[in-house]
């Protein structure tokens, strides 16, 4: 499903590489969290797997596919069989929740039929089917990111990338999107989360790849967060902007 | 493809920043009609060329008794000289280059001058001998007039040898210069349209740059990406064209045929056929400047 090998990336100008000779196998129907630090190299290898970066040294295969030699104008295909949701959900704030949903299947050429069979089922997965109408300023941001998660498995992916995906929400909030991701994932497909929340990980007890300073330190299944590496790290729950979404 | 979901978009991106594309609009329309204008002047250029390149001949005027004594000591040509040029016409060496001549006596001179002029002052004071015997020569090829001037100037009888074409060439450098100067402001105005262009639609993608995250995040082609900022700068640029081909079809009704034609009765404008083979021209050439600028500048917003 995802196979990473000794994966080196440097940004151009940093002291040291962001992920140095990294290398992880993820099976189908795994379930995966990824934390470490900031700057431990969780977001650089997530962009890996999308095909948003490709590595210096190493191979990266998803799906089949290597992303170091797959040409520029496959990769829209390839990301169509991922789906992806982040800290900062990425909603079209004018467009009500179906519309959102069903952008992301129009964008890609699906037909009306297809879309309007298809946004009803996944708003009801999610428990959204009441709120189809709604702008995303009127929900709050637990069921803001359940929308996200609409979107990315609308169009059935076999792999979800999710980036912090409760980082912005309360412990509560956050367990209900938790639920949906197990069941997702039980549904079949391939979950790699990367958080900061010890509580979530140590709850779940899946496995448990920690990354810091670039390299991969423990690799456990049915694990929690602590280890002796990782104990003392305390994090303050930024709030990542990266592209300047909120700008 | 839907085409409901790409229209949508399109109409959205020309209401967002409207006061671009009204420039973008303007720009296009004001050099897609100079550059119509300066066809149009070619294509006038090249019709007067063939209409009167046709009909014009090399005149090889003989002496009269009014020519002036340096050229024509003798006065009036004797028929000795004129059998001596019409001689030199049909030898061998000349006949080879000429299609026709013929020969124009005093009284065929006088009659076709009364005519040219007629109501004029000047045919009261003209007399038969005064005006030129002339040998009208046509050539098979016009651009060897060079032949007839060497081989006639300077023979006893001949006043002055002509290539009627030498008038013409400079109505047609004038013309030719009205159109190089079109052109040039064309060229000047058409790299200010591509930049408005790309301008307008880097501010369009600019203010969609989200939608465009997400359309890159789930898949979208890139094609499907940047057909509606195109189509949005093709739209724009097509809306220029068609208003220049209207121009264009207006200046040459109204102007051309309504005002130029009428006060030169014997000269063959352009016509609304020609401006037509313009109009559509130009509405193609608006819209693949419009796609060729707006493809450049959304060129970074698609790197996977």
């Amino acid at each position: 499903m995802i196979r990473i090998e000794n994966v080196v990336k440097q940004y151009r100008g940093a002291p040291r590489p962001a992920l140095n000779d990294v290398t992880l196998e993820i099976l189908k129907g795994d379930f995966v969290f990824l934390v470490g630090a900031s700057g431990s190299g969780k977001s650089s290898l997530m962009r890996m797997m999308l095909r948003e970066d490709v590595p210096n040294g190493g191979s990266v295969w998803v799906l089949g596919e290597n992303l170091k030699t797959i040409p520029n104008r496959k990769v829209p295909y390839f990301r169509r069989r991922l789906g992806v949701v982040f800290q900062d959900f990425r909603l079209l704030p004018n467009k009500t929740v179906a519309q959102n949903v069903a952008f992301s299947l129009e964008v890609i050429g699906k037909s009306q039929g297809f879309i309007e069979a298809a946004v009803p089922d996944v708003l009801s997965l999610v428990g959204l089917q009441e709120k189809a109408n709604r702008l995303p300023s009127e929900l709050s941001g637990g069921e803001q990111q359940r929308v996200a998660i609409a979107r990315a498995i609308v169009n059935k992916p076999a792999i979800l990338l999710a980036d912090e995906p409760t980082g912005n929400l309360d412990p509560a909030t956050s367990q209900g999107i938790m639920a949906l991701l197990e069941r997702i994932n039980a549904a079949g497909t391939t979950v790699v989360m990367a958080t900061h929340d010890q509580g979530i990980v140590d709850r779940l007890k899946k496995r448990v790849v920690v990354l810091s300073e670039g390299k991969i330190v423990r690799d456990e299944r049915d694990a929690g967060y602590k280890s002796d590496t990782q104990s003392n790290v305390v994090e303050t729950n930024k709030f990542a902007d990266p592209e300047g979404w909120l700008a | 493809m839907r085409l409901g979901f790409v229209l949508a978009e399109i109409t959205q991106g020309l209401r967002r920043n409207l006061s671009m594309v009204v420039s973008v609009v303007l720009v296009t329309f004001v050099s897609l009609t100079f550059v119509g204008t300066a066809l149009l002047l070619q294509m006038q250029i090249g019709q007067m060329k063939t209409f009167w390149y046709d009909r014009a001949q090399v005149a090889v005027y003989l002496c009269t008794d009014t020519s002036p004594s340096d050229v024509c000591s003798q006065g009036q040509a004797s028929e000795f000289e004129r059998q001596a040029v019409e001689d030199k016409l049909k030898s061998p060496t000349l006949s080879a280059f000429i299609d026709k001549y013929y020969f124009e006596n005093h009284d065929a001179a006088y009659k076709n001058f009364q005519e040219q002029f007629k109501g004029n002052a000047i045919t009261k004071y003209v007399t038969a001998d005064q005006l030129n015997e002339t040998f009208w020569v046509k050539l098979k090829d016009p651009n060897d007039s060079a032949i007839i001037t060497e081989s006639f100037g300077g023979v006893a009888g001949v006043e002055e040898v002509r290539d009627q074409r030498s008038y013409l060439d400079q109505i047609f450098a004038i013309l030719n210069s009205a159109s190089l100067a079109a052109i040039s402001v064309a060229v000047l105005m058409l790299f200010s349209a591509t930049l408005l262009i790309s301008t307008t639609i880097r501010l369009s993608a600019f203010s969609r740059r989200r939608e465009i995250a997400i359309m890159r995040l789930v898949g979208a082609s890139n094609f499907y990406i940047q057909l509606p900022f195109i189509l949005e700068g093709v739209v724009a640029a097509l809306i220029g064209g068609f208003l220049a081909g209207i121009a264009v079809l207006a200046i040459v009704q109204f102007f051309v045929q309504g005002f130029l034609a009428k006060s030169m009765p014997f000269t063959n404008f352009v016509g609304l056929a020609d401006a037509g083979l313009v109009a559509p021209l130009l509405l193609a050439a608006g819209v693949v400047l419009a796609a060729i600028a707006s493809a450049v500048a959304m060129r970074r917003y698609l790197r996977v």
